[in-house]
């Protein structure tokens, strides 16, 4: 009895928190989508969405999500590997995550001047004899600068996984003659996965709606749902088309944590 | 748990020690007393010097603060928690804020240094009568370019930047009505159209200008240019003229087709508190001989004509920022088209950032 007060007291931070600042944001942001531009209730922004503009960004926002995701991956995996087989793993660890400590925007800056005309990779291309190519504003430093930004997040989570694998796992692999590819392709990588699933979704998601980096670094050549929402928002002050956006947003994150979930295999 | 509360502890005592800091540094400024003026304007858009005279002179102390784009103005106006006594639109911003009710008559009464504004720059459209806003600077939109990385290149129409020599050369100004006006102004069409018909042909001849884009930046174009980064922007004379500073190679050009003209003005929000402080203030800024020190400062054109007789010759003849009344005629002030048209702009413009060859 006493327990159940005790637990029900506890929850009160917990629900004034998911009502406050989960529920209510969201059930506003739906609300919001059904008002057009004169204030006026109306299904236009849904119907506007589905058009060829907002189609095409969508898609071209889930494809660089893809690849910043897929070069995090590709990059992470290896360095959380080496971090576990290394004697300090956790300064290792650390110095990885010091970055992220710095300001994105500050980041994002001094990538201008390194990608610049002038910056250290186009002096050296220009040693090489290559000669000056443009690095800023194209796709390649778009995906460079946000996979620099995203890494943190992905080894982490990898990194926690592959750390909490008891060595004698791998002991008795190879004991029974399992080459290193098998170990890491039938031991290793199937017991680190939900790890794997946790660093896609903390990149994936908040990648689908980069919006200052598609300014900063991408010169606007990119454009994502985010930097439509922020137009909406700011600019023209059309919040229910920004609302509807960011309802589609909540919809597909929503798909994605469905489609990637960790199911409970049992306490 | 012990770290735990001493982490609190030192936190809050920290916070403590730096509110007490803030509240007696403003206490010895004089902040605490009644008499202040909160002033509400873009960055680095006043010679601060004229602000520490004003409070010389008059006794009110002076709180500023700044904003980086109208609408994050007029939505700190309109929640209403500081107490702004003066803003700095620009002039389609005006209208809106009249519209919604966020300003507060002038008295010209208490205006006579009004009289130094040049009539051109009275009577506008956006403010018939000036009943709520009095000019502060005023530009144009135009070609800002480094004829050394373009040697025998002009500039002179918006045509030229359809040249396919400039591949890849040129930066664009993140601003849809700047864009889709400048697309407009290049077939002869008025930057406030508004014809279906007009507006697509202006995106069809945008999108032909794609291969042409660097990128389409918001302030970052002024290290750009100044650092050689890019050959040619599309930008606002004010910020043309910073590049200048900074760098002597460049040169800016009112294309000959038009372009737009732009105002900021002053004006005495709803939030005001102290309005008979905020008359004096305006009426200072458009004393002649301030305003042609301000002017010297920011470096923007201003619309004192008395001023101009105060300033540097070389400044007020200079044809870019002051120019000729033939070229003036075509400029365009950009009239409040109401919100579906700027977001038929929008999506215009939207769609022409996505654009790919």
């Amino acid at each position: 009895m006493n327990n159940r007060k005790m637990r029900n007291l506890f929850m009160i931070p917990y629900a004034l928190w998911i009502i406050l600042f989960v529920v209510t944001p969201i059930i506003l942001v739906a609300y919001y989508s059904f008002f057009d531009i004169e204030g006026y209730f109306s299904f236009a922004n849904y119907k506007k969405f589905f058009t060829p503009v907002y189609l095409k960004m969508t898609l071209s926002s889930f494809w660089y999500a893809f690849l910043i995701t897929f070069f995090s991956l590709i990059i992470a995996y290896p360095t959380a590997l080496f971090l576990t087989r290394t004697k300090h793993k956790q300064l290792w660890l650390l110095l990885i995550i010091v970055p992220s400590w710095i300001n994105l925007l500050l980041k994002a800056y001094a990538f201008i001047g390194i990608f610049g005309k002038y910056g250290p990779p186009n002096q050296f291309l220009e040693w090489l004899g290559i000669g000056t190519k443009q690095i800023l504003f194209t796709d390649f430093s778009f995906i460079f600068v946000s996979v620099y930004i995203f890494i943190p997040f992905m080894i982490l989570p990898i990194f926690n996984a592959l750390n909490e694998l008891p060595s004698s796992i791998m002991d008795a692999a190879t004991d029974l003659g399992a080459s290193k590819w098998t170990t890491f392709k039938r031991v290793i990588f199937p017991l680190t996965i939900d790890g794997v699933k946790t660093g896609c979704q903390i990149v994936f998601i908040p990648a689908l709606s980069l919006f200052m980096l598609t300014r900063l670094i991408a010169g606007n050549r990119v454009i994502t749902l985010g930097t439509a929402i922020e137009q909406h928002f700011l600019v023209t002050q059309d919040w229910g088309m920004g609302a509807t956006i960011a309802v589609f947003l909540i919809i597909f994150m929503f798909i994605i944590m469905i489609l990637t979930g960790t199911r409970k295999r049992g306490v | 748990m012990k770290k735990l509360i001493r982490f609190f502890l030192v936190s809050a005592l920290v916070s403590g020690i730096i509110l007490y800091a803030i509240s007696s540094l403003n206490q010895s400024e004089g902040y605490s007393s009644g008499n202040t003026l909160t002033i509400f304007n873009w960055g680095d858009y006043i010679d601060m010097d004229l602000v520490k005279q004003f409070e010389k002179e008059t006794g009110i102390k002076i709180v500023y603060e700044t904003f980086d784009s109208n609408e994050a103005m007029m939505t700190k106006i309109e929640q209403g928690g500081t107490s702004y006594d003066i803003a700095v639109p620009s002039e389609y911003m005006i209208d809106k804020m009249r519209q919604e009710d966020l300003l507060i008559p002038l008295n010209h009464n208490k205006l006579p240094n009004l009289k130094y504004i040049d009539d051109r720059f009275m009577d506008l459209p956006f403010d018939p009568n000036n009943k709520y806003s009095v000019p502060y600077f005023w530009g144009t939109v135009g070609i800002t370019y480094n004829p050394t990385l373009l040697p025998n290149k002009e500039f002179n129409s918006w045509h030229d930047l359809w040249d396919p020599d400039l591949k890849n050369e040129i930066i664009l100004i993140d601003g849809a009505r700047e864009i889709i006006g400048m697309g407009l102004n290049s077939l002869g069409y008025s930057l406030n159209d508004t014809d279906p018909k007009h507006l697509a042909e202006a995106y069809n001849k945008l999108k032909k200008l794609t291969p042409n884009i660097k990128a389409i930046v918001g302030d970052e174009n002024k290290l750009l240019m100044q650092n050689n980064e890019a050959a040619v922007a599309v930008l606002w004379s004010g910020d043309a003229l910073d590049i200048m500073w900074e760098n002597e190679d460049i040169d800016y050009v009112i294309p000959e087709e038009g372009s737009n003209l732009w105002f900021d003005n002053i004006v005495i929000p709803k939030t005001a508190k102290n309005v008979e402080a905020a008359h004096q203030f305006i009426n200072f800024l458009l004393d002649p001989k301030i305003a042609a020190q301000n002017t010297e400062y920011v470096a923007y054109s201003t619309p004192n004509k008395e001023a101009l007789k105060y300033m540097d010759p070389e400044m007020v003849q200079d044809e870019r920022f002051y120019p000729s009344p033939e070229l003036t005629d075509k400029l365009e002030v950009y009239e409040n088209l109401g919100k579906k048209n700027l977001s038929i702009y929008n999506d215009l413009f939207l769609e022409f950032k996505m654009y790919r060859k």
